[in-house]
């Protein structure tokens, strides 16, 4: 212990005063250096050209983030459920995009399973699948989060009904409102997470317009951004499909 | 010949100026995200005593309607706080500079001499190796406090992946909280760390970039002994002297006494050189 409180002592040596100089400049030019340069890599990095409105290298790291995490992800995993006197009565509504235009009466799913092969699901066609209730934290990008009452038919239960095999082969499904203004892109596997659901029901009743009435998506593994409203259409594809949020600097994978 | 105290080992300077900018980067993307959903006060029911943050805080720093961009620099940044943080307390563990840097039985007791000194309430100088025990503790809290910052990060970040994590601090909103509340102390050691740092001279600051602290004559003999006291007086000086020694007689080696008389022929022996 004691030839140990030794060598943790300060050292006390004896310099030559011009070597002293030497080593002081040494350490200064090499501590200003480092600031220029730290300066140059954030500079550098903001003047490279964007990738859906964030500098490449930043958008690189963004989508490895994705590759790393996306191995922690798992069926298993849950959204954490709650008893349904938990749920909030008022349910925060935060955005109408892909809303504005008036509901067409003959509301229909278009679930595009190959290119010209589409078919057409009514309203009743899901509510005939098994019924799934989701009492979950929903967490928005925004950081709020609220306990909210969902139910619906789950995508997994949906593609299998359908025989959707071949489709659920591939790495990403593309979903849209009628009108094409809001849109979303989502990994295969989070959309079979046995807690994503094609939803119809909010508090036990059917869904108000704005939460997306007829049919929504509620996806617990990804924030709110990926649980789109009044879906049109449905897609399957082996390249991300376009994502309105990513395109606007998000981050495209948002999983929880 | 001129003495000079080896102080700060290159790894740990390398450590904490790599760590400097990340942390602020960290520190301001995290205020462009929290801006987005900024519900945290101080105060009680109807009665706020400080909002976090006041519209003219987020205005002079143009912070509003920047969420992505918060986003896209906090997530890339984020793995360089946490490797750097890592390797840093690997290196501690590893050279044994743990030692100077954890609190050791004394501390606890000693680092209220040091705060009643800082704040000129007590003449009594407390003893001072490489760091203080204020410094032992605090230096030590914010190596947690990183700890912290990365696992409620971590939680808030992947909340159902890492779902015992989250529950285990109290939920995901809890976690927000806690994710904030680190920042926030991050940013009062900041400020303390600063005043401290221009109290204790440019002496002291330089062998953070030098390595090595310059001993100079008479006066400032043992300034190392005090950096972070201010300035002394020369009874003030006599008076440590005499705590260091007393200091010695229980515990080996606790700090060398420096002779006046042989510095001064050591400056000569320097001058004439």
């Amino acid at each position: 212990m004691e030839t140990q409180n030794k060598q943790n002592n300060d050292e006390e040596i004896f310099i030559d005063p011009k070597r002293l100089r030497n080593k002081t400049a040494v350490a200064f030019a090499v501590f200003t250096i480092a600031i220029l340069a730290a300066i140059f890599i954030w500079k550098w990095i903001h003047r490279q050209p964007n990738v859906a409105d964030v500098p490449a290298p930043l958008r690189k790291v963004l989508n490895a983030n994705e590759k790393v995490f996306s191995n922690t992800f798992s069926n298993k995993h849950l959204a954490k459920t709650y008893p349904i006197s938990e749920a909030v009565k008022h349910v925060r509504v935060n955005g109408d995009i892909g809303l504005k235009r008036a509901l067409d009466s003959n509301w229909k799913l278009q679930v595009i399973r190959n290119p010209g092969d589409t078919l057409w699901v009514t309203l009743d066609d899901i509510k005939a699948l098994p019924k799934q209730d989701l009492i979950f934290d929903f967490k928005c990008i925004e950081g709020w989060s609220q306990v909210t009452f969902w139910a619906g038919a789950s995508f997994s239960e949906f593609a299998k009904r359908y025989n959707l095999n071949a489709q659920t082969q591939m790495n990403y499904v593309g979903l849209a409102t009628p009108d094409k203004e809001y849109y979303v892109g989502i990994d295969m596997a989070s959309m079979m997470h046995p807690q994503t659901i094609l939803c119809y029901e909010m508090n036990g009743k059917p869904l108000p317009l704005n939460q997306g009435y007829p049919l929504r998506l509620i996806i617990p593994v990804k924030y709110g951004i990926k649980s789109i409203k009044r879906i049109g259409s449905i897609f399957f594809s082996n390249r991300p499909p376009p994502d309105y949020w990513f395109e606007r600097g998000y981050d495209y994978y948002s999983g929880l | 010949m001129k003495k000079v105290i080896k102080k700060h080992p290159i790894a740990i300077r390398w450590f904490h100026w790599i760590n400097f900018p990340i942390l602020a980067v960290m520190i301001w993307s995290g205020l462009l995200i929290y801006w987005a959903n900024d519900v945290y006060r101080i105060g009680w029911a109807n009665k706020t005593i400080l909002k976090f943050f006041p519209d003219s805080f987020y205005k002079a720093l143009h912070i509003p309607f920047r969420l992505a961009e918060g986003m896209s620099i906090h997530f890339v940044f984020m793995w360089l706080f946490a490797i750097n943080g890592f390797i840093y307390v690997l290196y501690l563990i590893f050279s044994g500079e743990w030692r100077l840097i954890f609190p050791n039985k004394k501390s606890f007791k000693e680092s209220w001499t040091v705060m009643l000194h800082d704040l000129h309430l007590t003449k009594k100088v407390p003893p001072q190796k490489k760091y203080n025990a204020a410094q032992r503790i605090i230096y030590t809290v914010v190596i947690f406090m990183g700890l912290g910052s990365v696992l409620t990060g971590l939680s808030i970040y992947k909340p159902i992946q890492f779902q015992p994590l989250t529950s285990m601090l109290g939920g995901y909103e809890w976690a927000r909280i806690e994710h904030f509340t680190f920042t926030i102390l991050f940013i009062l050691f900041f400020l303390v760390h600063i005043i401290q740092v221009i109290l204790a001279g440019w002496n002291n600051f330089q062998s953070m970039i030098t390595g090595f602290f310059v001993v100079k004559k008479n006066k400032t003999l043992l300034v190392p002994v005090v950096v972070f006291a201010g300035d002394l007086e020369e009874n003030e000086i006599n008076q440590n002297d005499e705590t260091i020694r007393s200091d010695e007689n229980e515990t080996v080696n606790e700090q060398k006494i420096i002779n006046p008389k042989q510095e001064e022929n050591n400056q000569e022996d320097g001058d004439s050189k």
